[in-house]
């Protein structure tokens, strides 16, 4: 980790503004931000660790534990709301109790024409999810190793 | 001769199988020993159609939509590449009726060209603005801008011009140029549809922005939930060469704060903290980026530049009503049967853009509510669609039409449960710094809740939490919630009895 930690950082030191990368860059690595790497970011930007875990704490993606095997995206905003969302994000929510999946909520996935829309980790996208799609795409999703 | 086909890459094409579909034409065409050119482009905006092949014919780029894997075998069958007859075959794409009634500028090559070339961006008229730009003096530029009439199509809509020549006036040593996409309204995508399918105009209006303020640097904030936007703008970056000239861009990627789309917020996490909103003055354009003179414009309005300067000012100039000048890219969405990108002149009413255009409901049931503006934007009953689409006649009628979005409902909506959604959004996006906003929102959440439990005496309760949300608030985040929340109460009581 240490390694790594310091590759990140170096390659970031005289950028200006350089936390949100960094903590990206870091999240992407390791699959979330590790309360242990918070000091050595926050020594070489020069900041403190408070401003740091403020930082991470203050913004919805960051995350501060593992994930699940996947992060499953329902969107809960207006558009996906117009066209049985809300149902949907329910839907998962119970069929995802106790899962390995991660489930969030998501406000807004562009995908405002065709929803609802469902992100599975950062790239892959569905619209117009229905529950009977959404268990097969979770079926699928359990059963890759 | 290798025929090129294009499926496009646009990310609502891709969740409703693009990929899946390219990868089979592919295969399709090698086992029958084809030679194609796949070219992955943007979207044209027909999202209903999507996936959206088409196929370059001596008659044009014939369309075929939407075209799913299974039937891609009877495609082939069909001669498609040759633009043979089959159900799903539309025609030639540009004369696609709902495409054609459109007036494209800003959008005029979204989903036309390979998102990733920079050489047919410059045969398909990219890069003359930014041509004509070096030719001119910089404050020639902001005077071509304010003549243009452009206003701000992140939502505020104030006066471009206004803004270029506060930075240009400006005396200090580093300014910037700041692409606010941080699109996170929703019933939004067109930040994210221009940026996937033509992200070289956005550069060529950030390098004619900074020309004209004096700017050498410039970034872009793209919200985390738009990765392929971000992949687009990075890969044309690596293709754009000496395009820019000295001109550089940095993309950020957000992390999913919708406070960030505020203007000083978004300063704020580009400069590596929390995206809490700074008090003004200062203004960006006087202390902005890192303390310094900086041009922050919504995606749009940045890319709208270089066909302003292409065209001449006063070609844009001459669409639109009122102050509302040149065209807008509407976005149609939430149930609506024709969903997708329309860009008009100001002008059109909104009842000609959700039924000509988008042809009613998805759903086949009544229009009831429309919200325009995003989260919030007000929600507009039936008795309101003839309003013309122009930001003065929105004001007039205590509505807005913010980023362009347009969310469509039928009649199965609770418009008190609408409401409660707009204050619990608030809650969870609010900053924190302000109190209105921060407690406001959860108070409101909860007066609501009494509100639909039948305590009518409440109501007056939630005009007064309001008011002081709209007065006190420090951004629009706090001051504009009531927004949703009052239209929603006020045309539609009786979902709040």
């Amino acid at each position: 980790m240490t390694a790594i930690l310091s590759r990140i950082l170096a390659a970031h030191r005289d950028q200006p503004g350089a936390l949100l990368p960094v903590l990206h860059e870091v999240q992407e690595a390791f699959g979330f931000i590790p309360p242990e790497t918070v000091p050595a970011i926050a020594g070489a930007l020069n900041l403190s660790r408070a401003e740091v875990h403020g930082v991470i704490s203050y913004y919805h993606y960051f995350r501060q534990r593992p994930a699940g095997r996947h992060v499953v995206r329902v969107c809960c905003a207006e558009a996906c709301q117009a066209v049985g969302g809300e149902a949907l994000a329910e839907h998962a929510k119970a069929r995802l109790a106790g899962s390995e999946l991660t489930l969030e909520p998501v406000y807004c996935l562009g995908l405002c024409a065709c929803g609802p829309a469902v992100q599975v980790d950062e790239t892959q996208l569905h619209a117009a999810m229905t529950p009977a799609k959404f268990d097969a795409l979770v079926a699928r999703l359990e059963s890759e190793r | 001769m290798r025929t090129t086909v294009y499926v496009p890459g646009d990310a609502a094409a891709l969740a409703l199988g693009a990929d899946a579909v390219a990868d089979v034409i592919t295969a399709m065409a090698a086992v029958r020993g084809i030679e194609l050119r796949l070219v992955r482009n943007g979207s044209r905006g027909m999202v209903w159609l999507e996936p959206l092949v088409e196929v370059v014919t001596a008659q044009g780029r014939i369309a075929y939509g939407p075209v799913t894997v299974v039937v891609v075998d009877s495609l082939f069958a069909a001669n498609f590449l040759a633009g043979g007859d089959h159900p799903l075959c539309l025609g030639p794409a540009e004369d696609i009726p709902w495409l054609a009634r459109q007036t494209r500028l800003v959008t005029r090559r979204v989903g036309v060209v390979d998102p990733r070339s920079l050489a047919d961006y410059i045969a398909r008229g990219g890069g003359e603005g930014l041509r004509r730009a070096r030719a001119m003096a910089p404050a020639a530029i902001v005077q071509a801008v304010t003549d243009s009439g452009l206003r701000g199509r992140g939502g505020a809509a104030f006066p471009a011009g206004i803004k270029w020549r506060t930075v240009h006036d400006a005396v200090a040593t580093q300014k910037y140029v700041v692409c606010n996409a941080d699109e996170g309204d929703s019933g939004t995508f067109s930040d994210r549809m221009l940026m996937e399918g033509d992200p070289f105009c956005l550069l060529e209006g950030m390098a004619i922005a900074g020309r004209a303020v004096g700017a050498n640097q410039g970034y872009i904030y793209v919200r985390s939930e738009y990765p392929h936007a971000i992949a687009a703008l990075d890969a044309a970056l690596a293709a754009a060469g000496d395009f820019l000239g000295d001109f550089s861009v940095e993309v950020r990627k957000g992390a999913g704060s919708y406070v960030c789309g505020e203007e000083t917020a978004l300063l704020e996490s580009l400069e590596g903290r929390r995206g809490i909103v700074r008090s003004k003055p200062p203004l960006p354009a006087v202390e902005g980026l890192f303390g310094r003179p900086t041009l922050i414009h919504n995606a749009i309005t940045l890319a709208s530049v270089p066909d302003i300067l292409a065209q001449g000012a006063a070609a844009y100039r001459d669409l639109g009503i009122g102050r509302s000048r040149g065209t807008l890219p509407f976005q149609l969405a939430g149930n609506i049967r024709h969903g997708g990108l329309v860009e008009v002149p100001f002008g059109l009413t909104l009842r000609e853009l959700l039924y000509d255009f988008g042809g009613g409901s998805r759903s086949g049931r009544p229009l009831r509510a429309v919200q325009v503006g995003g989260p919030l934007g007000a929600y507009l009953p039936e008795a309101q669609f003839d309003t013309p689409l122009d930001y003065e006649a929105f004001a007039a009628i205590g509505a807005g039409l913010g980023h362009g979005g347009i969310v469509a409902f039928d009649d199965t909506v609770d418009m008190a449960k609408q409401a409660r959604y707009a204050m619990k959004f608030c809650a969870i996006e609010s900053c924190g710094k302000c109190t209105p906003c921060r407690i406001g929102s959860t108070r409101g959440v909860e007066v609501i809740d009494r509100i639909r439990g039948g305590d009518a005496e409440q109501i007056a309760l939630l005009e007064d939490l309001c008011e002081t949300m709209v007065q006190g608030s420090a951004c629009a985040m706090g001051s504009m919630t009531p927004i949703p929340v009052l239209s929603a109460l006020h045309h539609f009581p009786e979902d709040f009895a």
